[in-house]
């Protein structure tokens, strides 16, 4: 048995060193030759291949015996998604990796294990700030050459920045999310008559019109604190517009500035309407994200007619409901909010070595390689800013129009603004803003109070 | 860990050294022998037989207590000295001076009611047959780890009444003795002539007229809320004297109906009560009938027409046991269900000692069961109570895990106790170990003198 599997295994590198030299001539000599030598050699065949018009042409080193840890924040669908990932990466290199799922306080996680002595070998940091607080405490490890070889043919500019820090590129943006989009019941609105909204006013006018066919509105997830702050980071792009934006998340503004009154004062219309959010705001605060989802695509009439959140939603449908993405859940651009154009906001999971070793690399390389994200693709509920990766790979048109205008954006997004900021602000349960904009939403009517207290929170976390 | 061994190391030498010293060859001057202790051991024979608990207790209290006192003089880094300034912070940090309240409710309350309940359920059942079987249950919370109890706990909780156990019950006590509203959630359609007034009651603008018909339109109803069977609406005919209308659902699936006006297919909402009010008093009163229309005598006329309240009062969502001012007094509960066995069964056991001689004098003597409770019973069992109470005061410093975990993020702030608020200022985003070795400071000193109280009890018990 055992020998058979390592037969297997063998002649599936063989192929897929066909395959490759098919593609890439040169690579056939090497290949051949066994893993060590084609390990070293690797770079010349990759740009050789990458120059022909890309291919199969990864090479990645024999990890037989080698034990890896991925870490990341994601459950459920997003997990099984990515585990088809690493199970491909198993196949292809023989190492054996495990994945650990971090929970939402994920610098608190990483931070504790780091301090420990046992790190992960790769994690998937969710915040951007985490990423610079743990390259300046010396705990990320660059990219190798090989995958700042797989990143600089895949990547934009503007993604491979925010995998970088201080001159050094530590990161590479495997899966983002298009967090401007609302999701509606396709028969809620349908029943009520609604049709798609292009601002604010008109989403307002929409939830109303919902609400008097008996459907409640809009859904919102506040007992997960990251919700809330995307609602806003929306709003206040689109109304306070990117500059302002930039400044706020570098924290150059501060919080009490009249832009983040006007924003807190447009949410407010949103959440100080009883009628408008599924089960008022109290009821909001004892949804998490994924009951968010659930209720609105459950039931008839479902819970709720809208729920915002990022792509990744897809996923939820099509796991927790039976609803079907494209036909009876659809989604909408986020509404522009007063004279500003509608907000593209995105967020995204960065892959980052915690440990030295070609183990941690090797995966680094998988991860920003075309075949690692068509893989992930094909799941649904992911989305790749790989320029490489054939739309063809998404499973549905919903998902596929939304990769398509991520790419077309290019580098004109915003990455989320919590996110930016450091841990204790922007990321951890029950601190921050996320704490502070939960307050908000049982008390949407007192904008100053809530200024106030991200000011200080945020004068706290960024030490300034 | 490789200073904990340092620190045993020299605790070893430390040791050996002063046996050493201690054990001087038998010197010529004293003439006596070699010198021995009270208990006729050599000091070094004594040294070597305590060394392992020495090493033991070196490694793992007292190096862990002086490395923390010394880290809480430490910035967050661990690398500038700051001397008391982590202090300051602990007492200026709202937050934490939240926690600090909100642990002296803990001490006070806890360990009290625990050990009152104790007390009732040991005396108690003493006197019933099938004591053993009460004791084992109430025992039982015991042996379930403070994690799952908190996990039982969050769901007892639960807001949803079809979830969460607690609400549940207030819920069915609450609606056995309130009538539910017939449309709750409703509203008059907005741009009506009906206007929102007092106490969730919608008020007309203009006063009703005889024979001509007042019609009332309602929306925000679910199709499926409305009463089987229900009729088409059907404009009241005008009858002259009287006040007359339609109550009915003024929405059409898909949002054909023209607002305002009965269009065919719109149902009646029957059972709706409408009240004519002149100069703020009820004059008359009457309920929509199974096509929706009402008839109100002739006081009515030249009256507002009034929706009250009770017609679209919301559900009874129970209480928000985990909300911001519930949340402590909820987890404590939690805390008395798991150790009030504990408190149980050292008091039986304690009871147990009691002489039954002095009971049966004082009965026989006419006492009653109250005076034997609280003149014999209690003061001979003083001095377990104070033991039981002391040890739980000191299990009730430590708290953190049932708070960690009952306690949603959106109230966790408020729930917050210095050990949880020591992990989180330690590892929770702000990753300041300097500020989160403080507290633990803090907490040593709240702990010593209870713990010096019960050393010096113990210690007078074991002279007497």
């Amino acid at each position: 048995m055992l020998r058979l599997t390592a037969r297997t295994r063998t002649t599936r590198i063989a192929l897929a060193v066909v395959s490759a030299s098919a593609l890439a001539l040169t690579a056939a000599a090497c290949g051949g030759g066994g893993s060590d030598d084609g390990d070293k050699k690797s770079s010349a065949p990759t740009t050789a291949s990458s120059a022909s018009g890309g291919g199969d042409a990864l090479q990645l080193p024999d990890l037989h015996g080698q034990k890896l840890e991925v870490a990341a924040v994601w459950t459920g669908p997003e997990q099984k998604n990515f585990q088809k990932v690493l199970d491909e990466f198993d196949k292809r290199t023989g190492a054996k990796t495990t994945f650990v799922p971090t929970g939402d306080s994920q610098s608190t996680f990483l931070g504790t294990k780091i301090q420990g002595g046992a790190p992960p070998d790769v994690a998937f940091l969710a915040q951007n700030g985490v990423l610079h607080q743990f390259a300046d405490k010396g705990w990320l490890k660059p990219l190798g050459p090989e995958a700042q070889a797989q990143l600089s043919k895949n990547f934009s500019t503007g993604w491979q920045q925010l995998g970088a820090w201080k001159g050094k590129q530590y990161g590479v943006y495997a899966k983002v999310s298009n967090k401007s989009m609302i999701w509606y019941n396709t028969a809620a609105f349908s029943n009520a008559g609604a049709t798609e909204p292009k601002t604010w006013a008109d989403f307002l006018k929409t939830a109303e019109t919902v609400f008097e066919s008996g459907t409640p509105p809009v859904s919102v997830g506040g007992a997960d604190g990251w919700t809330l702050t995307d609602w806003f980071e929306n709003i206040y792009l689109s109304q306070a517009g990117p500059a302002k934006y930039d400044q706020l998340a570098a924290h150059k503004i501060k919080w009490t500035d009249p832009s983040v009154k006007d924003a807190l004062t447009t949410l407010g219309q949103l959440f100080g309407n009883k009628d408008l959010l599924a089960g008022g705001p109290k009821g909001a605060l004892g949804t998490d994200f994924p009951k968010s989802v659930v209720q609105t695509f459950t039931g008839n009439p479902p819970a709720a007619a809208m729920v915002y959140e990022a792509d990744f939603v897809s996923a939820f449908i099509s796991a927790n409901t039976k609803a079907k993405v494209g036909t009876d859940a659809k989604e909408f651009p986020f509404p522009a909010v007063g004279t500003g154009k509608a907000p593209v906001v995105s967020g995204g999971d960065v892959g980052v070595a915690l440990k030295d070793g070609p183990g941690a690399q090797a995966l680094l390389t998988f991860i920003a390689s075309t075949d690692a994200a068509k893989i992930w693709a094909q799941g649904g509920g992911y989305l790749s800013p790989n320029k490489s990766l054939d739309l063809a790979a998404y499973p549905d048109d919903v998902q596929r129009n939304i990769a398509k205008s991520l790419i077309a954006a290019g580098d004109d997004f915003r990455f989320d603004m919590s996110d930016q900021a450091p841990a204790a602000f922007g990321g951890t349960k029950g601190e921050g803003e996320w704490k502070d904009l939960q307050d908000f939403l049982v008390k949407p009517s007192d904008v100053a109070g809530a200024q106030a207290k991200l000011e200080a929170d945020a004068a706290k976390a960024y030490g300034s | 860990m490789a200073p904990a061994q340092v620190a045993g190391a020299t605790a070893g030498a430390g040791g050996g050294g002063s046996s050493a010293a201690a054990a001087p060859p038998p010197g010529p001057g004293k003439g006596s022998g070699p010198r021995r202790s009270v208990m006729g051991t050599r000091p070094w024979v004594a040294a070597v037989f305590l060394l392992p608990a020495l090493v033991l207790l070196g490694a793992l209290v007292a190096y862990p207590i002086v490395y923390t006192i010394k880290r809480s003089l430490y910035d967050a880094d661990g690398s500038a000295f700051i001397g008391l300034k982590n202090f300051g912070t602990v007492f200026s940090d709202h937050g934490i001076l939240t926690a600090v309240r909100n642990n002296v409710v803990w001490v006070v309350v806890a360990p009290t009611v625990a050990t009152a309940l104790g007390l009732v359920f040991a005396v108690l059942t003493e006197k019933v047959r099938w004591g053993t079987v009460f004791k084992l249950i109430v025992f039982m919370p015991m042996a379930i780890s403070m994690l799952a109890a908190g996990i039982i706990f969050r769901l007892v909780y639960e807001q949803d009444p079809s979830q969460g156990v607690a609400n549940a019950v207030v819920v069915a006590v609450h609606d056995t003795f309130t009538d539910n509203a017939a449309y709750p959630g409703a509203r008059p359609r907005p741009n009506s002539d009906l206007a929102p007034s007092a106490g969730g009651s919608f008020t007309s603008k203009s006063a009703a007229a005889a024979g001509t018909p007042a019609d009332l339109p309602l929306v925000g109803i679910p199709q499926n809320k409305v009463p089987a069977g229900a009729q088409d609406a059907r404009p009241a005919s005008p009858q002259p004297g009287v006040v007359t209308g339609t109550v009915w659902l003024d929405f059409r699936p898909g949002g054909t109906g023209k607002p305002g006006v009965i269009d065919p297919g719109e149902k009646a909402l029957s059972g709706v009560k409408v009240q004519a009010v002149k100069d703020g008093k009820v004059v008359a009163s009457a309920k929509s009938g199974k096509d929706g229309t009402y008839k109100l005598p002739a006081a009515a006329v030249g009256a507002q027409l009034r929706l009250p309240a009770s017609n679209f009062s919301g559900k009874y969502e129970g209480i928000n046991w985990l909300g911001p001012s519930l949340v402590t007094p909820s987890i404590i509960a939690s805390y008395i269900w798991m150790w009030a066995g504990f408190a149980m069964v050292l008091i039986a056991a304690g009871l147990a000692g009691v002489p039954r001689e002095l009971m049966e004098q004082a009965r026989v003597d006419g006492a009653n069961e109250w005076q034997v409770f609280r003149r014999i019973t209690v003061p001979l069992l003083a001095p377990v109570l104070v033991v039981v109470t002391v040890t739980l005061m000191i299990n009730v410093l430590k708290i953190f895990d049932l708070v960690y975990i009952i306690a949603p993020s959106s109230s966790q702030q408020n729930a917050n106790v210095l050990a949880l608020q020591l992990y989180l200022s330690s590892f929770g985003g702000g990753d300041d170990q300097g500020v989160g070795s403080a507290i633990g400071v803090i907490l040593l000193l709240l702990v010593l003198p209870v713990m010096i109280f019960n050393i010096r009890r113990l210690r007078r018990e074991g002279r007497r």
